[in-house]
């Protein structure tokens, strides 16, 4: 207990570094994964080679290199001064996005044909169908599984921990300096992720029921 | 393209055509621009100049990096193995008849999932010998690949054999099959069938989170580029290391990717599951 209560300055900010690159990662990837799901179901042949291509190196690639190429690697290129936090934030997006992309393009199969081609018969066009009728109700399909994914993410966030970024991971190091004992400190740690990991699995459980329990005919989809 | 997507638009007509070719050249034109910005700082900062290729030629260096990847190997091949082994003892824990059992296997499970596996790195390495017990970096890299990725494993284990459907083990029991000779002969042989795909999948996952074995210096991969890429006397060549060690992370992970997605081809091709007795072997 005493690891954790005269350390606490220390244990806050540190987790306030991992919820920022968190949120910050989260919203990025959110965003850049939906683009990339538009362009792999897009009309544009060059579009969607280029998302499955994007898809394919980024989900066959460690993270942990990932993170490599753009905290070492990327310095060297003398493009622009970036710090160790925003790289990070970079490197987690950029991966996560890959992730987003086939949770979100998973989603698009499960709204069902009729929707799609009643608003092409209305006069609709890619994208009118796609982010007015497609996507609204894919998100009912997609949020639980996107949940998991982001939920990856606030792990994933701990790898930043080798790359000199302040946040829960690295807490061994001051703790060690301290003198204090750093196996109970990473205990703290674990416990800490299990509680900021639990009220996401909830709210996922409890999206996950609620929207299977209703969606028990296609056609009641059409209704939200 | 494919059949899915294809009624998200209409066939295009002379002008969608005409539209959507200006939308693809454009496309071209900002991939090809960025690629080549990134070249062309590559060549500026001296990332192409022989001087920082030249260690591909020393034999020493190249057998450096193969220890590497030997490495990378050897914990992902432990780690797999014994994360199958976890994930099968906890999945078996998980639909035991035995509420105290259910309990302890369930807890451990979530428990493992919800910890970042660098954490429980860094507890195994770092945070072991506080209490006396020095760890090495492999034995550190491989538990922690089986307590996350076993964990992952053992509720797929678990979803695969709640899938298989009621009548099956109803019949099994009917035929006077006690619950473990159930288990064995009739729902992990159609359990572990159906999984295939997913549980090569998690291997995917679990060769890729061996690079974080590079956090704690276990000296794989991305360590021995680490080392060879800072090394002055040749010229700092991170960045050129660092390709070469992508390419053979890439390639490996793809391997098993396209190993999953046949499997799951073949699983689609054939399901609905044929009949246990007859699919003996599997």
């Amino acid at each position: 207990m005493n690891v954790l209560l005269d350390n606490l300055g220390e244990f806050g900010s540190r987790f306030l570094g991992t919820v920022e690159l968190f949120v910050l990662s989260a919203v990025a990837s959110l965003v850049l994964g939906t683009v990339l799901a538009a362009m792999r179901v897009s009309p544009v042949p060059a579009m969607r080679v280029a998302g499955t291509a994007y898809v394919t190196l980024l989900r066959n690639t460690p993270l942990t290199l990932v993170f490599f190429f753009f905290a070492f690697g990327f310095p060297l290129l003398e493009i622009a001064d970036l710090s160790f936090f925003t790289l990070a934030v970079v490197s987690l997006s950029l991966y996560t996005a890959a992730f987003v992309c086939e949770t979100v393009r998973a989603g698009i199969t499960t709204v069902p044909p009729g929707q799609a081609e009643a608003a092409r018969a209305l006069g609709l066009g890619f994208g009118q169908s796609l982010s007015l009728i497609i996507l609204p109700q894919a998100i009912r399909a997609v949020v639980p599984p996107l949940t998991s994914v982001q939920i990856a993410l606030l792990k994933n966030t701990t790898v930043a921990a080798g790359f000199s970024v302040v946040e829960a991971g690295g807490i061994y190091q001051v703790l060690s300096e301290r003198g204090y004992s750093t196996l109970v400190g990473l205990l703290w740690v674990a416990l800490g992720f299990v509680i900021l990991i639990t009220p996401l699995t909830l709210l996922q459980r409890s999206l996950e029921r609620r929207w299977s329990a209703s969606s028990g005919g296609a056609v009641k989809a059409g209704a939200r | 393209m494919s059949a899915p997507t294809a009624v998200l638009f209409d066939v295009p007509g002379p002008k969608a055509r005409a539209r959507n070719g200006v939308l693809g050249v454009v496309a071209v034109i900002v991939v090809a621009a960025l690629l080549a910005y990134v070249i062309v700082r590559l060549v500026a900062t001296g990332q192409f100049e022989g001087r920082v290729w030249e260690w591909i030629l020393y034999e020493n260096i190249q057998l450096a990096l193969l220890e590497g990847l030997v490495n990378t190997l050897r914990a992902f091949a432990a780690g797999a193995v014994l994360a199958l082994v976890f994930g099968a003892v906890f999945a078996l824990g998980r639909l035991s008849d035995h509420a105290w059992l259910r309990a302890v296997s369930t807890g451990i499970v979530e428990f493992f999932r919800a910890v970042p596996l660098v954490v429980l790195m860094f507890i195994f390495y770092f945070g072991m010998p506080s209490v006396g017990v020095t760890v090495s970096t492999f034995t550190a890299v491989v538990v922690g690949l089986t307590l996350y990725n076993g964990s992952v494993l053992a509720e797929i284990f678990r979803s695969g054999v709640q899938a298989v459907p009621r009548g099956q083990s109803e019949a099994a029991y009917a035929l006077g099959m006690r619950k473990s000779a159930v288990m064995r002969f009739v729902l992990l042989p159609q359990a572990v069938r159906s999984m295939l795909p997913t549980i090569v999948s998690q291997l995917v996952v679990l060769l890729k989170d061996s690079a974080l074995g590079f956090l704690i210096l276990y000296p794989e991969l991305l360590y021995q580029a680490r080392v060879l890429g800072s090394s002055g006397q040749l010229g700092r060549p991170l960045l050129p290391v660092a390709f070469v060690v992508a390419i053979v992370y890439i390639t490996l992970c793809l391997l098993l990717t396209l190993l999953a997605n046949r499997l799951e081809a073949r699983t689609r091709r054939t399901s609905p599951a044929p009949a246990p007795v007859v699919d003996g072997a599997v």
